[in-house]
């Protein structure tokens, strides 16, 4: 009967330019950042590309992204958190008073902020999820407080420097082991050994899922797939490997992002937080703690949200009034840019980043060409909008 | 010569690798009723859009007649300009505008860019006495009860000069007394001279009130029947439909009733807003493993907020009672506590309440057992899918493959992942509301034989359902329910349509 025909179907693997076609959605915003890198670097005569700007790229938007993947979770979970750019100004303050004013030590400060910051976070998530209040209110109301609360624990006015160690959290990079330091050797290796690793793990999987008579990625495109990621990956460090090494908020922020991929694409917490913003009754009714799953997301935001904070203000070296001002604003961008969905149980790690990417490239490819902020911001703007737009066609010419 | 309204000849509309309507060919005639019958997917609403210009001119190949003349539809606009107006399943009122408001929405009583209120008002007054509807034209229609609604939405009909009225499953969600009123005022419209196609998966109101019969199936049209001429059975309509003889509606079992499974006494609780209104009244009923236990009663009789309750208290405030799984009191208090407890609740409104629609098929199979498919909080994919795979192959759910969004599926094979997602949590006893609903014929069949199955497998089924003879068809007891309470109860051998109506009558 027709059930057989489809099921031997299933089995046997689909085409190159059918699967591409039918992951537009997945691809699209990789290749849309790789098309702007390439233009930028064309148009600034490759200045884009050179090691010293490649690190300013990844220290300049280390806590954007890193707030971006709190923000998935919280829009996958089909809310959206307004305060992070006041909460990581604030934990800035908050560093800056106890390292600063109080010379506590750093081992001390960036776990007391962190605990800070989830507290802020599990406050905020408290109101929205057992009470019901709208997100959009509550993290407003956060905004302004903390926003506040800023101002008061600097009286107005900038602290700073910070100490060496905690400056280390932004503007340090991993020592070379293995040689002098240019070209730095164990920038190369670490390089090498994260390649091979996603490569190892690629191939475990597939051949793990083939076991089972699975086979939904077209062979090519997956040896196609992963070469490029290895080459891209070694490429990146080795041209960072020529100016200083490996910062260490590449490390933290690589960390991250493997750990938050993980716990969107294969554990039950996470597969329970699409179900819940995809549809909360539907959710609910299947035996998942709603509540306490959003409470969690916005916990989560909130210590990555301190996060941020903290490397912000390790990277300027003083905290000021005005951090993470309208940080918020691209925070959220870089969510939907990267294909997340409005309302909720649609979105990827990965795409956040991508999407975080594209906005950072282009302030500083922008920048280098010297275009004003004024044009800086119409162009992002539109961008924004081009992305949905993009996001929605494809969906619309799927149905 | 007769006279004919509408003409679609051969109809072909392709979606990207989907051939969904193939020469489709409908006549309909001036002033009758024209009923449209097909399996859910089988091609009825995708013809309905061409027709109705939401699929434009050249977006399809074929040709469209409306009194003899080929006409070219680029949008809805259009088609109502000449009279076409197509009522969806789901409504499209504003619930809160008033009736008078929603009747000329996009069509207001205009003088000058500002709307004439007591031309609009006096307006409704007649159109709803056309409909007989006896409300007041500035109640908010949020406030309606869906019967009424219909209402509104053939009067709003009306006020665009109606000539063709296509409703699609208009009954589905009414009341088997609301249904009969529409089903009249089908037939006064006709006497009026206006045609109308209806799309409908009840055979008792086709042969109430069709003139004509087209069957699509497979996105083709398969025959076209009159109703005057030729005497046409219900058994006829759905061989055309299902493309096989199905001499029995409801698969036979042989009941092996078993100890009793599942003991609910005392149950009262009371609304969840209104604290002083109590729902449900000291209910008590018993279910036995390998059987199939009825809940007959109309809407609002409380057969939803009883089962709901049970679930995990996920209806109601002020819970009291007992309720007994294998002869030991189990506490049913959360949703999750319920499931462990051994119970799972397929809910009435799949799409809302049962299924997570941008997900796919296998996420929303595992979705109530995750923990199932799991070790240390990580999810095997493999095993995952191995498992959503084998549903699909027992449950028969047409679908490519186990990675298809749920939303792309029609209404019986999303009701067939619900029951997978129910079944892998591995209950004891299944509470079934209305398991049937929106669902074809030949699907409903599948779903009578997977109830069947369970019970056979040892496990207790209650169903709910508003369709007196699935009941019938279907359970070895049935328990009536009226206003909050169980007023009756029916073995099998002696429950009957007439017995039913008169216990909730006489209650």
């Amino acid at each position: 009967m027709t059930t057989k025909e489809t099921s031997t179907a299933v089995q046997s693997a689909p085409s190159v330019t059918d699967y591409l076609k039918s992951h537009v959605r997945d691809y699209g915003m990789l290749i849309a950042l790789v098309v702007i890198m390439g233009m930028f670097q064309f148009l600034t005569d490759g200045i884009l590309m050179r090691p010293v700007n490649l690190t300013n790229l990844f220290l300049q938007n280390s806590y954007i992204i890193i707030m971006a993947i709190g923000m998935l979770l919280v829009i996958v979970a089909g809310h959206i958190d307004l305060s992070v750019g006041s909460v990581a100004g604030f934990i800035g303050a908050l560093a800056a008073v106890m390292a600063v004013n109080y010379n506590l030590p750093t081992i001390v400060v960036v776990p007391v902020c962190l605990l800070v910051g989830l507290i802020i976070g599990g406050l905020q998530g408290y109101w929205i999820a057992y009470w019901k209040i709208p997100a959009f209110i509550v993290t407003l109301a956060g905004m302004l407080v903390f926003r506040g609360l800023t101002l008061t624990l600097l009286e107005g006015q900038s602290i700073g420097p910070f100490p060496e160690s905690f400056q280390l959290l932004s503007t340090g990079f991993i020592p070379d082991v293995f040689g002098s330091g240019r070209p730095n050797i164990t920038a190369l290796v670490l390089g090498v050994i994260a390649a091979s690793a996603i490569v190892f793990l690629a191939a475990r999987s597939r051949a793990r899922a083939l076991k089972y008579g699975i086979q939904d990625e077209p062979f090519a495109f997956f040896i196609v797939k992963n070469a490029l990621i290895a080459i891209a990956i070694i490429y990146l460090s080795y041209m960072l490997s020529t100016y200083r090494g490996l910062p260490n908020v590449l490390i933290t922020m690589a960390v991250l992002i493997a750990i938050y991929t993980f716990i969107t694409n294969s554990t039950t917490i996470g597969r329970r937080i699409y179900a819940l913003g995809g549809n909360v009754k539907a959710a609910k009714l299947s035996g998942i703690n709603t509540e306490r799953l959003t409470f969690l997301t916005f916990a989560n935001m909130g210590m990555l949200a301190a996060l941020a904070g903290l490397i912000f203000a390790a990277r300027l070296n003083t905290a000021t009034p005005k951090a993470g001002f309208a940080f918020e604003l691209d925070v959220i961008a870089a969510v939907f840019i990267g294909g997340a969905s409005m309302t909720g149980g649609v979105g990827k790690v990965i795409g956040a980043v991508i999407g975080a990417f594209i906005m950072g490239v282009m302030n500083n490819g922008m920048s280098i060409l010297g275009i004003g902020i004024d044009w800086q911001q119409v162009i992002k703007g539109l961008v924004l909008l081009a992305a949905v737009i993009f996001d929605v066609y494809n969906k619309q010419k799927a149905r | 010569m007769e006279n004919i309204i509408l003409e679609m000849r051969s109809i072909t509309k392709t979606f990207p690798g989907v051939k969904a309507l193939d020469s489709v060919n409908l006549k309909v005639r001036s002033g009758e009723i024209h009923a449209l019958v097909g399996e859910n997917g089988a091609g009825k609403s995708t013809l309905m859009k061409v027709l109705s210009g939401v699929y434009p001119h050249g977006s399809y190949d074929g040709d469209i007649l409306f009194n003899n003349e080929t006409v070219a539809f680029s949008g809805i606009r259009d088609s109502e300009a000449k009279g076409i107006i197509i009522i969806h399943q789901e409504l499209a009122l504003v619930s809160l505008l008033s009736i008078a408001e929603n009747l000329f929405l996009g069509n207001e009583n205009v003088e000058g860019g500002v709307i004439n209120w007591p031309k609009t008002f006096s307006r409704t007054q007649d159109l709803l006495a056309k409909v007989g509807l006896k409300e007041s034209p500035s109640t908010l229609v949020g406030q309606l009860g869906v019967g009424k609604q219909q209402l509104v939405e053939i009067a709003k009909a009306l006020a665009k000069d109606v000539k063709l009225l296509i409703l699609d499953e208009p009954t589905a969600a009414l009341q088997e007394n609301d249904s009969a009123k529409l089903l009249d005022l089908l037939l006064e419209l006709k006497a009026q001279g206006i045609s109308s196609i209806l799309i409908t998966h009840k055979l008792n109101e086709i042969s109430r009130v069709a003139d004509s019969i087209t069957v699509i199936r497979d996105g083709a049209s398969v025959s076209t029947l009159d109703c005057h001429a030729q005497n046409i059975s219900e058994e006829d309509i759905i061989r055309d439909m299902v493309g096989r003889d199905m001499a029995h509606r409801y698969p036979a079992r042989d009941s092996q009733l078993g100890e009793t499974l599942m003991e609910v006494s005392g149950w009262n609780v009371w609304h969840a807003d209104a604290l002083d209104r109590q729902m449900l009244h000291d209910i008590e009923f018993t279910v036995r493993a390998g059987e199939v236990v009825g809940i007959a009663g109309l809407m609002g009789s409380g057969r939803t907020e009883l089962a709901m309750s049970l679930f995990g208290q996920s209806y109601g405030k002020n819970v009291q009672g007992e309720v007994r799984l294998r002869g030991e009191i189990v506490d049913l208090s959360t949703v999750p506590k319920a499931i462990k407890s051994g119970l799972a609740y397929v809910t009435e409104d799949r799409k809302e309440l049962g299924l997570i629609l941008e997900e796919t098929i296998q996420t929303n199979t595992t979705l109530a057992n995750l923990p199932r498919v799991s070790s240390f909080g990580v999810i095997d994919e493999n095993i995952e899918r191995q498992v959503s795979e084998d549903y699909r192959q027992a449950l028969n759910i047409r679908t490519p493959s186990v990675f298809q969004k749920v939303m792309n599926l029609s209404g019986g094979n999303q009701q067939k992942v619900v029951l997978s997602k129910w079944l892998y949590s591995q209950p004891d006893v299944l509470i079934l509301d209305e398991p049937t609903r929106g669902i074809d014929v030949g699907a409903k069949f599948e779903i009578y034989s997977i109830i069947n199955q369970l019970a056979d497998d040892g496990k207790g089924v209650v169903m709910i359902s508003s369709e007196m003879p699935e009941l019938l068809g279907m359970c070895d007891r049935i328990y009536v329910m009226n206003e909050g309470r169980l007023v009756g109860e029916l073995d099998k051998a002696d429950a009957s349509q007439e017995k039913i109506m008169s216990m909730i009558v006489k209650a």
